[in-house]
């Protein structure tokens, strides 16, 4: 990933190295901080302040599914806020809370490019369209199962 | 790969010619069908006769601002002697917009030609594609047609065979709307918070790591090897004048088909609702249209009988923008839209400008106290004289983006308000 950018400017790895380390370790910790800053050849605080300002990256643990409803317009419009009230019953918790098997965490996003396709749903990194209740069951159904 | 909509044949493919082919994304499809002969060609272009054909093309900038592209291409100064960058916008966060998605899923190779013609124009030797963290399954998929186009000679040292030299990479973003807005991703490719730059310089003069740098989405790259084969002429004339080609229209929202449709600049707003779209279900009347992505001022349905191309969108008082067409029908609440809109940009405000950080915060809060059951009388012109105090007060155009919508609802959907506004509310 460092060898990407042009000599001297390992920085530009900051933000891509942190999301791709926290799917491994689970949460942005200090000490991934550290590793981070003295791998691409910054300061932890260089880092840490770029931690606070991108919605992807998370200083607490997630759940090992992560539910992440859009309710910005377009889904809006065909039920996504309806969609987002449902799975915070179905899953018991509320924005970017973890279920107290770790298993789920639950999101309201904002768009994320599925808006022809309405109401969207993305587990991890799953795009799932067309979203109904009945289909959220199923997917998180399935999830738990899985288990 | 199987399609998100069918496709409509009204549609004039240009750009999404490839989608729904059989193993569209592999550069062995991609050479069977014409790929790199664009390139090919241009490898024997003089550099200033690249620009001019993309001049002529009339090719605007696809990411939501419209710039001529050619234009911007021709600010690069090629004789540099920095190296020179090239950036590809696949940031795709314009609420109600879904297309590079797309062109980066089922035709990539025509996104690296796009970007390797660019290269010989500018005279750039490497070039990164920021993608939004969220499309991650894109990233790897990127990042595969990238390992197929190296193991088979079009991209690296000996670009198809011809001695031109150009790396390309893709960039993850993490989560920020703000990164679109071209100066702001030049800081985040940079590794640093996605804050917007002073302009000038331009990121044509001193873009990522100061150095010059070409930024273009990535609809814009992928269709510069149509424009090279065919001539910028027969791209220009497929659009209205100044409004060269087609484009990829995203429809949202309250429509019986809402999808991805290609369709040329000037292609009139009712007929892509009613006939593309299939129409309002429920034989429901049009209420509202968002004509390219949230940040644009919002047509009533009386003022959707227009050509939609940059020029016609703007005498009507809004903006094509990134394609991203919402359609709202007749039950739909604008004051719930302008609330769901401004939470929107108060959660992506980077809060660099005041203006943008607490405007955009009050006027969330103040629409939620209305739905919430507490509006007051006079706080419909208050959010209009808000909104109005922000714009042209910021660096970039978050802040106008979220303010031309609000006072487009505010004014043309003043009685939505009505039900919300309590007559004995007081300030709390």
């Amino acid at each position: 990933m460092l060898a990407a950018y042009p000599a001297g400017k390992q920085r530009s790895a900051v933000v891509p190295m942190l999301i791709y380390a926290q799917d491994e370790v689970g949460s942005i910790t200090p000490e991934l901080i550290e590793e981070v800053a003295r791998r691409c050849g910054v300061q932890p605080l260089q880092v840490d302040e770029v931690v606070g300002y991108y919605s992807m990256l998370h200083r607490k643990p997630l759940g090992k599914y992560h539910v992440q409803v859009c309710t910005n317009i377009s889904c809006m419009l065909v039920g996504g806020e309806e969609l987002y009230e449902h799975a915070k019953k179905k899953l018991g918790i509320g924005h970017k809370e973890v279920t107290a098997d770790g298993e789920f965490s639950l999101e309201e996003v904002e768009c994320m490019g599925a808006c022809s396709w309405a109401p969207a749903v993305e587990i991890n990194y799953d795009f799932h369209h067309f979203v109904t209740p009945e289909k959220l069951d199923q997917l998180i159904d399935a999830l738990r199962n899985k288990q | 790969m199987p399609l998100y909509n069918q496709p409509s044949p009204l549609e004039t493919r240009i750009v999404s010619k490839r989608f729904g082919m059989p193993n569209s994304a592999s550069l062995d499809a991609y050479l069977a069908t014409g790929g790199f002969q664009a390139f090919l060609k241009a490898r024997e272009m003089a550099p200033e006769q690249i620009v001019a054909e993309v001049k002529t093309s009339a090719l605007r900038g696809r990411g939501g601002a419209g710039f001529p592209t050619g234009l911007k291409w021709s600010f690069v100064p090629r004789t540099s002697p920095k190296p020179k960058y090239i950036i590809i916008n696949a940031d795709e966060s314009e609420p109600g917009t879904c297309k590079d998605r797309l062109l980066m899923e089922y035709d990539p190779h025509q996104l690296i030609e796009g970007i390797l013609i660019a290269s010989l124009a500018v005279d750039a030797h490497s070039g990164y594609i920021y993608i939004r963290g969220e499309y991650r399954y894109l990233i790897e998929h990127m990042n595969a047609a990238l390992a197929e186009a190296y193991a088979k000679g079009y991209l690296g040292s000996n670009v198809a065979g011809t001695g031109w030299h150009f790396d390309l990479y893709t960039h993850s973003g993490a989560g920020a709307y703000e990164c679109g807005e071209e100066t702001a991703l030049l800081d985040s490719i940079e590794g640093k918070r996605g804050i917007p730059r002073m302009k000038p310089p331009f990121p044509a003069v001193a873009g990522a790591w100061a150095s010059p740098t070409l930024l273009n989405n990535v609809e814009t790259f992928s269709a510069v090897p149509w424009i090279i084969w065919n001539g910028g002429k027969a791209f220009a004339d497929l659009g209205t004048p100044n409004n060269g080609g087609t484009r990829l229209v995203c429809i949202s929202g309250h429509v019986n088909k809402p999808g991805v449709y290609e369709l040329p600049l000037g292609y009139p707003m009712l007929q892509s609702i009613y006939e593309v779209a299939g129409g309002i279900p429920n034989g429901r009347k049009l209420k509202a249209v968002v004509p390219g992505g949230s940040s644009c001022p919002i047509l009533k349905a009386s003022e959707c009988d227009i050509p939609m191309d940059y020029d016609t969108l703007a005498k009507a008082g809004s903006m094509l923008g990134s394609g991203g067409m919402v359609v709202m029908d007749e039950t739909t609440d604008m004051a719930r839209v302008a609330l769901r809109i401004m939470r929107f940009y108060a959660h992506e405000s980077c809060g660099w400008c005041i203006p943008c950080r607490e405007g955009t915060t009050w006027l969330r809060k103040i629409l939620q106290r209305m739905v919430d059951g507490n509006g007051r009388r006079e706080d419909v012109a208050l959010l209009g004289e808000l909104s109005k105090n922000m714009l042209g007060r910021t660096f970039c155009a978050l802040g106008d983006a979220a303010a031309m919508p609000t006072i487009s609802i505010v004014e043309k959907f003043a009685a939505d308000f009505d039900k919300y506004i309590v007559p004995e509310a007081v300030l709390v």
